[in-house]
């Protein structure tokens, strides 16, 4: 079958999938939370905003958990690395995830203005804070994290939960808070009418400049004033993995190598901006679902670039260079690989069509007469 | 109280475990029986099995809300918590997870959100499809998580390689097949299926006992009665299939299980009850069957089963063998090519897990003294009355479920069930039984598996994240208050919705008909 070199690199693209999936699917129905005490002016309104991703939040969060599972099984040392040394951000995430199923299922259930009242925020939080602490996160981790592994590859983290909250780091938690606001902005006005419709435009406006704009400022910080690490030793990449057999340095600028060495690349940022710019005047246009797909597009350029501007790397270590986690040295056995790539193969195109035909069943503009018809039922 | 990193990560683990598996159990079961009613309803086009199905999803919804909640911690925690645990072992551990959300866990959420908001957009043969599905989805979850866990338990087709420091995988049709991931399976989903039926036998008796929605109340407790019945048949057969695994695999948990301190000639005899002793390593006094264990435990009359003593003993040998994997191991991580130690590892590398069971006493385990090898030899029995009285527990309830459900069934059958109210009663009263021995047979497995994370390879002690006690103290804090308030919540939900009854879906074709 394949070599492991390319079942590597294969993997690295694959965990870009899932997380580009993640930030569609998922990012949409966060992006309706943060939107929804702020569109929603009145219980009915809120009842149509939650309606819009109700039947298909839970399916969407499978996004966030298939990933993490991922990352698990092809990336252990990442989870591993990651998850305990983030132990607060990602509690904070956890923590903010549960408000998710018990707002939505909750929340109309109980016809008391406080109780629902209460839901609508714990939705927003929900929304609001996972893709924040995920931008704050990928912030960290291009500027290096402080871990090192002992020589039985058990690792420690070295820095506290508030040295994650830098200005750097804080700036790619705004990009990516606005940019996932943005999303289900434009989401929201897809699937709504009238004066929702127009307060979500409004929404995606704002958010459009702010992610935009952020983004760009955090390219030229990158560029200027964030060193970039790069391998030092010999590169093999089909050795079995061991992320202490090698050398690594700090460079300045090397984050921006790979533009240099494959110009390609260079469409990853470029198709952020275009895409973004394109889903604002669609959305102006009146073609939301074209607009929903841009700005899909938009955060696969986003999440590209901070991917490809790291590549190899996947957690530079700030402390201890050596022990930092590339795409070589963090991974799985083959035969693991393999096997997960055929597990893949198989369910995603499933997941993706039966995903469409929800989406097909539920479609159209959910509106209060909608609302009302469906008292008992709908969220 | 505690002051260590592993008993508190223990500590969060079981009571974050515990929680998820309240809510587990009656999705596993209640979608089955959602399944029936609406086939039911698609069968007579008799319109109180629609409304069964929506009442009594509706009900199941609110469970699946805290059992989503809840289940993303625990694949969080392998990360927050189990660092050293997650990288020793994710290249098998992690794949099962990774399946079950590719295969089952899509397929169950995205189906749950058109069984809800569905009934009006999909054609009634859609809609039980999609019913159907979920209910598929749910049970393969299910599978591929016990896969994951029977690993745990017996940890097959995989093997120790020193250059990446980790398990990895070399047989996945092994870790597929594992006996022991099979008979969990079978044993732990049926044990669900029984929490859904006993879930709609008490809430429909409570109906019967008030006179309320008779008609509705009646054809639930019909379906309850019957599914429930086949499934506790089910959980106690299999239940002992799995007894049979367990004695296969781990010789220390059915050991401490039966408090069975010494080896008995076979076939040897079950202690109904006893009184285990810790320190004396002996029962106070015991009241025992003849034969009775030899047949469950080896399904012979002529094979022994080796008594807590005798499995200490061998272990003994086995931490002696692993001293010099662990010591082989060491050299070849600061030497790669010594080719004398790579040979000793290899010679030894079955024992490497008991020999790195000595690292709770010394740092330098090739020169660990006896007192320690004795130590760590008794380490590897887990304590005997937590997992003797937990076992009887579930048991004991297990077996008091056959009663009800066969009364239950027979009642059924015969139709004069809504004029029993003693019956009626009971079945109201035992509503908590099958949480309780679903929470208890958790224990047995998992408390039972110690002082392992994987058995005979990982101790518990190494598996931990490097972390201080402050933030266990501060996450265990934080999981405790939020599991609280929303078990309050869930709780006020389900006793106001099921109080309601039908009446809440606003058909007005039932009592106590509301706006909400």
């Amino acid at each position: 079958m394949l070599d492991y070199a390319s079942l590597k690199v294969i993997w690295w693209l694959l965990v870009g999938v899932l997380l580009v999936g993640f930030a569609i699917m998922d990012g949409h129905d966060m992006g309706v939370g943060t939107l929804l005490p702020f569109v929603g002016r009145d219980d009915t309104e809120r009842r149509v905003v939650i309606n819009t991703v109700g039947p298909h939040w839970d399916g969407n969060q499978v996004w966030f958990i298939t990933g993490g599972g991922a990352i698990f099984a092809a990336w252990p040392l990442v989870y591993a690395t990651a998850f305990s040394g983030f132990y607060w951000a990602m509690l904070l995430v956890l923590w903010a995830l549960f408000f998710r199923p018990v707002g939505f299922d909750y929340r109309s259930k109980i016809d008391n203005p406080t109780w629902r009242s209460v839901w609508d925020w714990g939705l927003f939080v929900g929304g609001t804070i996972p893709p924040l602490i995920f931008g704050v996160a990928f912030g960290n981790l291009l500027q290096g994290v402080p871990f090192h592994f002992d020589n039985n590859l058990l690792s420690t983290y070295d820095g506290s939960f508030w040295g994650l909250l830098n200005p750097f780091a804080l700036l790619c938690g705004v990009v990516s808070s606005a940019m996932i606001t943005f999303h289900g902005g434009v989401y929201l006005a897809h699937r709504t009418e009238g004066e929702i419709q127009q307060r979500a435009q409004r929404w995606v406006r704002v958010m459009g400049l702010l992610w935009l704009g952020g983004f760009t400022l955090a390219g030229i910080w990158l560029a200027l004033g964030i060193d970039g690490y790069v391998i030092t030793s010999a590169v093999q990449p089909d050795a079995l993995p061991d992320p202490l057999a090698k050398t690594v340095s700090r460079v300045a600028g090397a984050w921006l190598g790979n533009y240099q060495r494959w110009p390609l690349t260079m469409l990853l940022p470029l198709s952020a901006y275009l895409a973004g710019i394109a889903a604002m005047l669609l959305l102006r246009g009146g073609r939301s679902f074209a607009a929903f797909w841009a700005s899909a597009l938009a955060l696969a350029g986003v999440i590209g670039t901070a991917g490809i501007s790291m590549f190899p790397f996947v957690m530079p270590s700030s402390s201890h260079p050596a022990s930092s986690l590339t795409v070589w040295d963090s991974v799985s056995s083959q035969l693991t690989l393999e096997l997960m790539l055929v597990a893949t193969l198989i369910f995603m195109p499933l997941i993706i069509l039966y995903t469409r035909w929800a989406y097909k069943v539920m479609g159209g503009k959910v509106t209060a007469a909608y609302v009302r018809e469906n008292n008992h039922s709908a969220y | 109280m505690l002051d260590n990193v592993v008993d508190l990560s223990r500590l969060q683990f079981a009571v974050t475990a515990l929680y998820h598996f309240l809510f587990v159990p009656l999705t596993i079961g209640m979608v089955w029986m959602l399944v029936i009613m609406e086939s039911v309803w698609l069968m007579t086009g008799k319109q109180v099995y629609q409304d069964m199905t929506r009442f009594w999803g509706k009900l199941f919804g609110i469970n699946f809300a805290l059992g989503v909640t809840t289940g993303i911690t625990m694949e969080f925690q392998f990360g927050t918590n189990w660092a050293y645990y997650s990288h020793y072992v994710g290249d098998i551990f992690g794949t099962p997870l990774a399946i079950e959300g590719l295969m089952a866990f899509f397929l169950e959420s995205t189906m749950i959100g058109l069984f809800f908001f569905g009934w009006e957009r999909l054609s009634r043969k859609q809609h039980l499809l999609v019913t159907i599905l979920m209910a598929i989805g749910t049970n393969l979850s299910a599978l591929w998580i016990l896969i994951a866990n029977g690993w745990m338990q017996n940890p097959v087709g995989a093997e120790f390689s020193y250059q990446t420091m980790r398990m990895e995988m070399t047989d996945f049709a092994a870790l597929l097949l594992n006996p022991d991931a099979q008979a969990k399976f079978v044993h732990t989903v049926s044990a669900g299926y029984v929490t859904g039926a006993m879930f709609v036998l008490s809430i429909s008796s409570w109906y019967l006992l008030r006179g309320r929605n008779v008609e509705f109340a009646r054809k639930s407790f019909r379906i309850a009665a019957a599914f429930g019945f086949a499934s506790i048949c089910s959980v106690i057969v299999l239940g002992d299939e799995s007894g049979y695994t367990v004695g296969e695999a781990q010789q220390t948990k059915l050991a401490a299980i039966e408090a069975m301190w010494h080896t008995e000639p076979a076939p040897a005899s079950f202690n109904l009850l006893a009184w285990p002793n810790e320190t004396r390593m002996e029962n106070d006094w015991q009241l025992s069957i003849p034969w009775v264990m030899g047949l469950i435990g080896t399904r012979s009359l002529s094979k022994e089963i080796p008594g807590i003593h005798e499995i200490m003993a061998q272990n003994r040998l086995r931490i002696q063998s692993g001293m010099l994997a662990v010591q082989a191991l060491e050299t070849v991580r600061r030497e790669r090519g010594n080719s004398a130690a790579l040979a000793v590892l290899e010679q030894h590398k079955k024992d490497l897990g008991f020999g790195l069971l000595l690292k709770k006493y010394t740092a330098d385990v090739a020169h660990a003294t006896p007192q320690m090898i004795a130590a760590a030899a008794r380490d590897t029995i887990p304590r005997v009355a937590p997992m003797f009285w937990s076992f009887r527990l579930m048991v004991g309830m297990g077996m008091a479920m056959l009663l009800l459900f066969g009364w239950a069934f027979w009642a059924s059958l015969k139709g004069n069930f809504q004029h029993r109210p003693r019956l009626l009663k009971l079945a109201l009263w035992c509503l908590p039984l099958p949480w309780l021995s679903c929470e208890l047979g958790w224990v047995v497995a998992e408390y039972g598996r110690q002082p392992w994370t994987i058995y005979g390879v990982l101790p518990t002690r190494l598996s931990v994240s490097t972390l201080s006690v402050e933030s266990l103290y501060g996450s265990l804090a934080g999981f405790v208050g939020f599991y609280t308030v929303l078990l309050v919540v869930e709780m006020m939900l389900m006793v106001r919705f099921a109080r309601q009854g039908p009446g809440s879906l606003g058909t007005g074709r039932y009592d106590h008909e509301t706006a909400h």
